[in-house]
């Protein structure tokens, strides 16, 4: 049977094209959709702030400072409590010395006098990791040290980050920052040592007003979950597209 | 504190107002350093090009030298990356774990390609040069003659067909090489402006015009970078033949470069207005749109970094180079005085990205300013601090002198195409 080149090619790619079919009936999936096919789906941490009741007394920044081994005195810490003074004049003054760490002792914000009767409103924000769904942290980070876990928390392998620092550039809320000891990036997980075996973060078991609260987002029963869903929350910088998801309770217009 | 125990940035950076705790200025000196030898690299080796590739033979003399240049500058543009890490052992992780979501992940991949590029086009071009060595060192005797003998065996890869048909397909690959390295050399480049560019959380990098910024600015700098060099020792060159009575020699010396740098300065023009066009579309832009940002980046521009940005590097870093390489009559010592500034005024506008993005807090409320380190008391003051980046712009030079041994881009009538 004699075959000419012509005939070969067009052969060749009409099996190919015959062959090919079937397989255009698979799916490919991307490692995260394989991975949430097959993981156990039962848990995604989520986080509650109620500023109405923060008192801004620094007791979850002393927690977490002693829970995590972040050096005491170091100025980065992983959770903080900034205060906010609205004057009337719609001036907004905001300080957070040593990260709220000895609570807020003073009425002065930077040596600044401020006449009690021109504030309008005042009041703490506690922040924290938001561990984001789209984390701007895990998707520079150029080695796959940083990365989210199937129950949401993002993680850092201090065995493996090479401190580039691209990471902290990357957070748009400044959680980020170089541990002093590890020389490696560090920041808030949800205390994740402690919530995988069923006890509270530092920071939410350290407030006595129960303004810092943990919730499991895929179990409608949480009560804490039910407050998220029910309630009027908000989120930070929601424009960055990170998908936060550490929710406020009564977030001021004048929260940065 | 112990001295391990200091927080990186602390030392350096000074807040102001309302900053969040964290927020130090991360990125220092050796990021400024970065893109600015990454934009050398890739600015001398489009100046190359420009003869290669589209045949400009009136660069001849300096694209010879652009290309060793190029090399000498390469391993200096990572050289800043690897001062910055806080681990810097692991710095072979982004080649062995890349995460491709990253534009950092892929540096070491694209540094390689277009590492080999440039090694591969400079042996292209020398391996005729490589092979008469060879021959002119046959039978030579003493120490350093045997050595250099083994360096040039070792350089010819064993191939010393120095035929016309053989030399003819080494220029068609240099030709081929220099072309396809153009657009790596701008990829690498416009990929360090990526990185920044695509940072969102940070009002004054996030631009798509970014890259292509960079691009510009890297070539203004890497051309006007190589013009310097090639004066400085072509000059240098006309003095020793002076001092050997060569008066006649030095003087035609002296016609040749005039010619070529008259030349190479109308591409340097082209591209400074293209990069300063570029950079004030960016700002206009950035005013007129008055996104949320605006405010806290108008202060930093108009205010903070008013000097350092309009001063320094648009006035002095572009304007006065440019009316200084317009004016007529121009003299070899004038033109040198310009490119200084164009030199100045790139690597201004590296700091005024660099720096001036981090000088303003991600909270919008707040200020941060960098005192760079210069006295170092520790390894990080030094790395990070004045001395950490006049090792860095040191390097190439060191570096050149010691490849020009091998590869003398300098003398005429060697390695043409």
């Amino acid at each position: 049977m004699s075959c000419s080149r012509r005939d070969f090619l067009k052969d060749a790619a009409g099996a190919a094209f015959v062959s090919s079919l079937p397989l255009s009936a698979f799916v490919v999936l991307t490692a995260d959709e394989a991975k949430a096919a097959v993981a156990n789906a039962t848990v995604r941490w989520g986080y509650l702030v109620d500023t109405n009741k923060c008192t801004g007394c620094g007791m979850c920044v002393k927690a977490c400072k002693n829970e995590n081994e972040i050096p005491y005195d170091s100025p980065v810490t992983r959770t903080w409590v900034e205060r906010y003074v609205v004057t009337k004049d719609g001036a907004i003054h905001i300080d957070s010395p040593d990260g709220g760490r000895d609570g807020f002792t003073s009425d002065k914000i930077r040596d600044e006098e401020i006449d009690p009767d021109s504030i309008a409103k005042a009041f703490f924000v506690p922040k924290l990791c938001n561990q984001c769904d789209n984390p701007a942290c895990v998707q520079v980070c150029p080695v796959g040290a940083t990365y989210k876990t199937e129950d949401g928390v993002v993680l850092i392998d201090r065995e493996w980050c090479i401190g580039c620092g691209y990471c902290i550039m990357a957070c748009p809320y400044g959680v980020r920052f170089f541990h002093p000891e590890h020389k490696v990036a560090d920041k808030c997980n949800f205390c994740y040592h402690r919530i995988t075996k069923g006890m509270m973060p530092a920071c939410v078991e350290s407030c006595a007003f129960g303004a810092r609260r943990l919730a499991n987002l895929r179990d409608p029963d949480d009560p804490v979950t039910k407050i998220i869903t029910t309630e009027r929350v908000a989120v930070l910088k929601d424009e960055y597209g990170t998908k936060p998801h550490v929710f406020y309770l009564g977030l001021d217009n004048s929260v940065r | 504190m112990t001295e391990d125990m200091i927080v990186h940035g602390v030392e350096w950076t000074v807040k102001e107002l309302f900053v969040y705790p964290n927020e130090f200025i991360y990125w220092s000196i050796q990021i400024v350093m970065y893109p600015y030898m990454t934009g050398l690299v890739a600015g001398a080796f489009v100046l190359s090009s420009l003869y290669h590739v589209f045949g400009q033979k009136d660069l001849k003399e300096i694209a010879q030298f652009s290309l060793v240049f190029s090399l000498a500058l390469l391993p200096v543009a990572a050289l800043p990356l690897l001062l910055h890490l806080q681990q810097p052992l692991r710095a072979m992780e982004p080649l062995l774990t890349p995460h491709f979501t990253s534009a950092i992940a892929a540096f070491g991949i694209v540094f390689t390609v277009y590492g080999l590029i440039v090694v591969s086009e400079i042996w292209f071009v020398y391996r005729e040069y490589f092979v008469h060595q060879l021959e002119a060192l046959r039978g030579s005797s003493g120490f350093w003659n045997a050595q250099r003998r083994i360096a040039y065996t070792v350089l010819t890869f064993g191939a010393k067909d120095v035929s016309d048909d053989a030399i003819k397909v080494d220029h068609k690959a240099a030709k081929i090489l220099a072309g396809v390295g153009i657009p790596v050399a701008c990829f690498l480049h416009g990929y360090a402006g990526f990185i920044f560019g695509s940072v969102k959380a940070n009002a004054l990098w996030m631009s798509p015009l970014m890259p292509v910024i960079f691009i510009m600015s890297a070539v203004v700098s890497g051309i006007a970078l190589c013009m310097l060099t090639y004066i400085v020792i072509m000059e240098f060159q006309a003095f020793r033949q002076r001092r050997k009575g060569g008066a006649a020699e030095a003087g035609e010396t002296k016609g040749a470069e005039i010619d070529i740098i008259s030349k190479s300065t109308r591409y340097l023009l082209g591209f400074l207005v293209a990069a300063i066009s570029l950079e004030l579309l960016d700002l206009i832009f950035r005013g007129y749109t008055a996104m949320k940002s605006w405010d806290i980046l108008r202060s930093v521009m108009y205010g903070k970094d008013f000097v350092n940005i309009f001063v320094l590097q648009y006035t002095l870093g572009n304007l006065v180079p440019f009316v200084l390489l317009l004016l007529p009559g121009r003299t070899i010592k004038r033109t040198v005085l310009a490119l200084l500034l164009v030199l100045f005024g790139v690597f201004m506008m590296r700091w005024n990205v660099v720096i001036g993005g981090q000088a303003f807090s991600l909270s919008f409320s707040g200020y941060m300013h960098y005192h760079i380190p210069i006295i170092p008391h520790s390894l990080e003051t030094f790395k990070e601090g004045l001395f950490g980046a006049l090792t860095v712009i040191a390097t190439p030079f060191v570096l050149f002198w010691f490849i020009n041994k091998f590869v003398p881009s300098l003398r005429r009538g060697i390695g043409e195409t």
